[in-house]
């Protein structure tokens, strides 16, 4: 079988994607151009945001994911300078080290992950709504987490309540505007294998270990893998999905005892 | 939007069984269409030998419920296309017999365990010990969403035939996930057969019944389906594995749907 590059689904469509500096993002970025949409690429690093950007033939706008202003400008400028948003990837997304187990993790790491992970994608849908309602079209997508649905003994706390948040958020959504054209689904990643967890894995083995015993598939997902995904929940190949928790998960939600 | 320009399975092997009508024959031109070589399996030799004409594949006379056919199906592919890369158990019957666990008799059960749960038990083990030897597989079941919500319109040994389907795939992608092998169960909601539709036609309000519980406020068509198993079928999918791959209109997710 050969890869996906070759799938041209998404030709006239335009997307934006925030967070698109990070590895998902960046990754659904080239995906979706890849496709033939005109990718709206958003972030706050402008060096790196501008250079993805002119790797995909898209265009760059810089925004903080928490600020009302910023997203309004997000969508308002999309608008205006490519006359629809048909896509809208909201990945944005943080897990500091703070942010750890609930005996250890103070009020305001709490908080400013549910700010970034969670109140900006609902300031973010609120604010794309209106556009995709005018035109009865529109694919929302919204990044959640394998710990939406599972817990971890590594726990960090304010990330999985913020995600479980945004899969509920997503399901109501969905069902809501499901009459007009509109679909919000959530994408639920497994563990992904970014540089920068490469390199501890690296310097820890055991520590890939501990998480490895849990994977069916024995490895870590890549951010490609993700990115194949939002392209199918972009594409009207998912017509008929509205609503879901989309686990791209490696099998973990599924398995008790995996292969030795 | 078309969607007819992905080439995911170019040089691929595809077995379909029931892929006479409905979603095995939505799906059977899709897979075609992205470049596999399809073996048709059916009962219905007529328009069996028909879809095979049109796809350019195979066909296969297959009772799914006898294991002497299944071998056959599966070595007539081995030695006509050399493999077996995507195996998609998609036969299954849903008599009127089969209806509310107090008029069900044993028989009526047994005949639809038969051939939606046995069979597929039956394909798995026969397609497996393939796909081991090439190392690589995918292979999808068709259940239903009725595997994850009751429905008081029951047909109970379809249900139960389809939570078992569920389980066993479940347990078949974590057993075989680190062998290069997928198995993911493929859960459809109500799709628009011709059948149905005749029968909505004539009674309204057996329409309307369903219609209020589904966010997207119509069926599935064959197509929606086929285009969720060729995302499943192909390496787009690659870190998806034991899954419950819902394709139903927002409906697992919904409580009041939106008045349209």
């Amino acid at each position: 079988m050969t890869g996906a590059a070759n799938c041209r689904r998404l030709v006239g469509r335009v997307a934006v994607i925030t967070g698109a500096t990070g590895g998902i993002g960046h990754a659904t970025a080239i995906r979706l151009a890849g496709e033939g949409a005109t990718v709206v690429v958003s972030g706050r690093d402008a060096t790196r945001g501008s250079a993805i950007a002119s790797e995909i033939g898209g265009h760059f706008i810089a925004a903080e994911a928490t600020s009302i202003e910023d997203t309004q400008r997000l969508f308002r400028e999309t608008h205006e300078r490519f006359g629809s948003i048909d896509i809208c990837f909201n990945n944005a997304g943080i897990s500091p080290p703070e942010d750890d187990s609930i005996l250890i993790t103070e009020m305001d790491a709490w908080q400013v992950v549910q700010d970034v992970n969670l109140t900006a994608v609902y300031l973010a849908c609120r604010e794309v709504l209106p556009y995709m309602l005018a035109q009865k079209r529109g694919s929302i997508i919204n990044n959640a987490s394998f710990v939406s649905v599972m817990g971890a003994a590594i726990s960090q706390i304010s990330y999985t309540a913020s995600k479980a948040g945004v899969v509920a958020m997503s399901r109501e959504l969905g069902v809501q505007f499901a009459r007009q054209g509109i679909r919000v689904n959530a994408v639920s990643p497994g563990p992904i294998i970014t540089p920068m967890l490469t390199e501890l894995y690296a310097r820890d083995p055991e520590r890939a270990k501990d998480r490895l015993v849990h994977i069916p598939l024995g490895r870590f997902g890549a951010a490609e893998e993700i990115a194949s995904a939002v392209a199918f929940l972009a594409s009207d190949d998912s017509s008929f999905i509205t609503a879901s928790n989309f686990l791209v998960d490696g099998g973990i939600t599924g398995a008790y005892v995996t292969p030795a | 939007m078309g969607w007819s320009n992905c080439q995911r399975f170019t040089g691929a092997v595809a077995v379909i069984t029931g892929a006479a009508s409905g979603i095995g024959l939505a799906t059977a031109r899709r897979l075609a269409d992205e470049g596999a070589q399809v073996v048709v399996a059916d009962i219905d030799d007529q328009a069996g030998i028909a879809v095979a004409e049109q796809v350019s594949g195979t066909y296969v006379r297959t009772d799914v419920t006898n294991p002497e056919d299944v071998e056959a199906m599966y070595r007539t592919t081995v030695q006509k296309h050399g493999r077996v890369d995507v195996a998609f158990h998609n036969a299954g019957i849903s008599p009127p017999e089969d209806d509310s666990i107090l008029d069900t008799d044993m028989a009526a059960w047994q005949r639809v365990q038969e051939v939606n749960l046995t069979s597929v038990y039956l394909c798995c083990k026969t397609v497996l010990p393939i796909m081991i030897s090439q190392g690589s597989g995918c292979i999808i079941n068709t259940a239903s969403f009725v595997a994850s919500i009751g429905s008081a319109t029951s047909q109970i040994s379809y249900t139960a035939s389809k939570g078992g389907v569920l389980a066993m795939t479940r347990e078949l992608g974590v057993q075989f996930a680190r062998q290069g092998i997928r198995v993911n169960a493929l859960s459809p909601g109500p799709v628009a057969t011709p059948l149905l539709m005749e029968l909505f036609a004539s009674d309204p309000e057996r329409r309307e019944r369903r219609m209020v519980h589904i966010p997207m406020g119509r069926f599935a068509e064959a197509t929606e389906i086929a285009a969720a198993v060729a995302f499943l079928a192909s390496d787009d999918a690659s870190f998806i594995t034991a899954s419950n791959f819902l394709v139903d209109g927002g409906i697992t997710g919904a409580y009041l749907t939106p008045i349209s």
